[in-house]
């Protein structure tokens, strides 16, 4: 049953990431995006991470991908729509990431799954998932939370400055 | 129950076409959404690991992958406008002078 | 094929099998009832705008007007379906949808009464926040698919205040969620049953104002209709439609203030309990069913939706952004940091 589950969810994230990089037209890119953002929430929840699930759909889905509407709303889409779509360059970038994929499929192999952490699922399920990423994330990750609250800062500052009227 | 390996394929397959996308197109947007792709990629092979390893520290590290692409998504298309603003195209072939 | 007929076969699965038909049941029991709330919603609106403003409202179908909201419905249903010629139509015809089944997913997390909840999971909180925050690309691609001046600014705006306002109701959520330690809204409204004031509207008052605010916003509902502004921009960003397609928008609409009043309900007014020192003085009340104190208490909700409706004339668009960035965030913040500290010192 949830062979099933995965070959969907997983098949359907394959070819949304195809239709993502191939459509034409930029806001149907978008909408495939947010699709496929969807069916990764599906898989988190597979995993049995809830909480990444719901954040993956909050902020991805609910906030950058919003965000990159907005933007594309600049462009002239029906002009957009008439004009190549892949730069002359494109059987590099087709070889390029062909390699990396067989690389990576290559390397897979070799990993080992055999040290296993305290996380078990139920330990888990009996903390409930959000208490326990909590847990984790506010004693052991402390730091690196506070950074990621500061980058977030400069980027909020960063993106201000750039994107608004100069004055003259 | 699905191997481990099913996951970190699907991982590897959306990292590469993210990467097919951002090498090869020519809109600087959808660049930008196929870094997403790519990180998205990422993500799923860490949750799958973390849950196969029963560590929770794979699903912290997603965590900061995501504050880390909408703080690039933020950054990336603030740069957009500014482009657009200047040169009035979102192409990247377009893209040759410097000193703006 | 022959391996999901084996699934069915094998001993337990007739257990999942009742399971699911349970479950299809509940949902088809909610969204039938809220439905039914809905159509009738309108019409309360029009009775007590109505009588505010010294009308009587609708009279003419049936007693008292009671049929009117059939007579909508029999209306926009025979009406035709027009689309832009320019229209971008797959998404033309998406938008509406993505709306309705927004606001409709929504329920799925909603207690209404002890034990009954179509989908008890431990981040109910959050799955209300994720699905409503897709609920923006109905409003926005039924503008930008539409391909007219006005619907295009209508989606424009209410994306930028739907996306503001979500932050301030998120945050001043998470005061409910501090005090009572979970994301589950069954355990939500059991924390406040065993709180002395019964209900987190007491100690979470500033929260309490953010979310009623922030959750007005979110449904684009006077003061604060601005996309759908009537009066600049003919009807925001569902001009270009018509028939059912517009009654869809409708729907959701309505579906989405009784969601956002079930939530207030649920999160700081207590959902199905009565406050313990309301029984110690009227021993009888706790016989009546936890649905009824569920529906009163949305009802009281809504009717404040109608009653600002009628009182307040709509906000100028940098006036909106002003009160959900610079008032109603750090009202939130500072929300947060009180119970923060009351947690820690309590």
């Amino acid at each position: 049953m949830v062979e099933l589950f995965f070959g969907y969810l997983a098949g359907a994230v394959v070819v949304l990431s195809l239709l993502v990089v191939f459509s034409r037209n930029a806001v149907h890119s978008v909408l495939w995006m947010l699709l496929m953002f969807l069916h990764m929430a599906g898989l988190y929840l597979l995993l049995n991470a809830e909480f990444l699930a719901a954040t993956q759909v909050i902020v991805y889905a609910g906030a950058i991908l919003v965000l990159f509407l907005f933007v594309i709303m600049l462009l002239n889409i029906t002009e957009e729509m008439r004009l190549e779509q892949f730069t002359v360059g494109w059987p590099m970038g087709v070889s390029v990431s062909l390699g990396v994929l067989i690389a990576m499929l290559a390397a897979l192999s070799g990993f080992r799954t055999d040290l296993k952490g305290p996380w078990s699922i139920e330990a888990v399920e009996r903390t409930t998932h959000t208490k326990a990423l909590g847990k984790v994330l506010y004693t052991e990750y402390m730091l690196p939370f506070e950074i990621a609250s500061l980058v977030l800062l400069v980027a909020i500052v960063g993106a201000v400055y750039l994107a608004k009227k100069r004055l003259r | 129950m699905v191997p481990l390996h099913w996951y970190l394929w699907l991982g590897s397959v959306v990292f590469a076409i993210g990467m097919f996308g951002f090498l090869t197109k020519r809109n600087v947007i959808i660049m930008l959404l196929s870094i997403e792709l790519m990180l998205n990629g990422v993500n799923i092979s860490l949750v799958a690991l973390s849950h196969y390893m029963q560590d929770l520290r794979g699903q912290i590290l997603v965590f900061f992958i995501i504050v880390v692409a909408a703080a690039e998504a933020a950054i990336g298309l603030a740069i957009v406008i500014a482009l657009f603003r200047n040169k009035a195209t979102a192409h990247v072939d377009e893209i040759t002078g410097m000193k703006g | 094929m022959m391996k999901l007929f084996e699934l069915l076969i094998q001993p337990g699965s007739f257990d999942i099998l009742l399971d699911i038909l349970v479950v299809v049941l509940k949902i088809a029991v909610v969204i039938a009832v809220v439905m039914l709330h809905v159509a009738y919603a309108t019409y309360f609106e029009r009775k007590v705008i109505g009588h505010m403003q010294v009308r009587m409202g609708p009279r003419e179908v049936g007693p008292h007007g009671l049929l009117q909201p059939v007579a909508d419905m029999l209306k926009l249903f025979f009406k035709e379906d027009i689309i832009p010629a320019r229209a971008d139509k797959p998404v033309f015809y998406l938008a509406p949808v993505i709306s309705l089944m927004a606001a409709l997913s929504s329920l799925a997390v909603i207690p209404f009464f002890d034990g009954f909840v179509i989908a008890d999971i431990n981040i109910g909180l959050l799955f209300i926040l994720a699905v409503s925050s897709l609920g923006s690309y109905g409003i926005v691609l039924s503008g930008w698919a539409s391909n007219s001046k006005y619907s295009f600014l209508g989606g424009l705006r209410s994306m930028a205040q739907v996306i503001s306002y979500e932050v301030a109701m998120g945050l001043s959520l998470v005061g409910v969620m501090i005090m009572a330690g979970s994301l589950n809204l069954t355990e939500i409204v059991r924390a406040q049953a065993s709180y002395p004031a019964g209900m987190f509207a007491v100690p979470q008052v500033l929260g309490f104002f953010v979310f009623i605010v922030a959750a007005i916003a979110e449904t684009n509902r006077a003061p604060f209709d601005l996309p759908e502004a009537e009066s600049e921009l003919v009807a925001g960003y569902f001009v270009e439609y018509s028939g059912m397609r517009f009654a869809l928008f409708y729907a959701a609409e309505y579906i989405g203030m009784i969601v956002m009043g079930a939530l207030a309900v649920t999160c700081f007014l207590g959902g199905w309990t009565v406050p313990g020192f309301v029984t110690a003085v009227l021993p009888f009340l706790e016989h009546v069913p936890g649905v009824v104190w569920f529906i009163g208490k949305l009802y009281f909700i809504i009717f404040f939706y109608y009653w600002i409706r009628a009182t307040l004339p709509r906000y100028r668009y940098d006036q909106l952004m002003n009160i959900g960035w610079k008032i109603l965030i750090p009202l939130a913040l500072v929300n947060i940091l009180i119970t923060g500290i009351a947690k820690v010192i309590l």
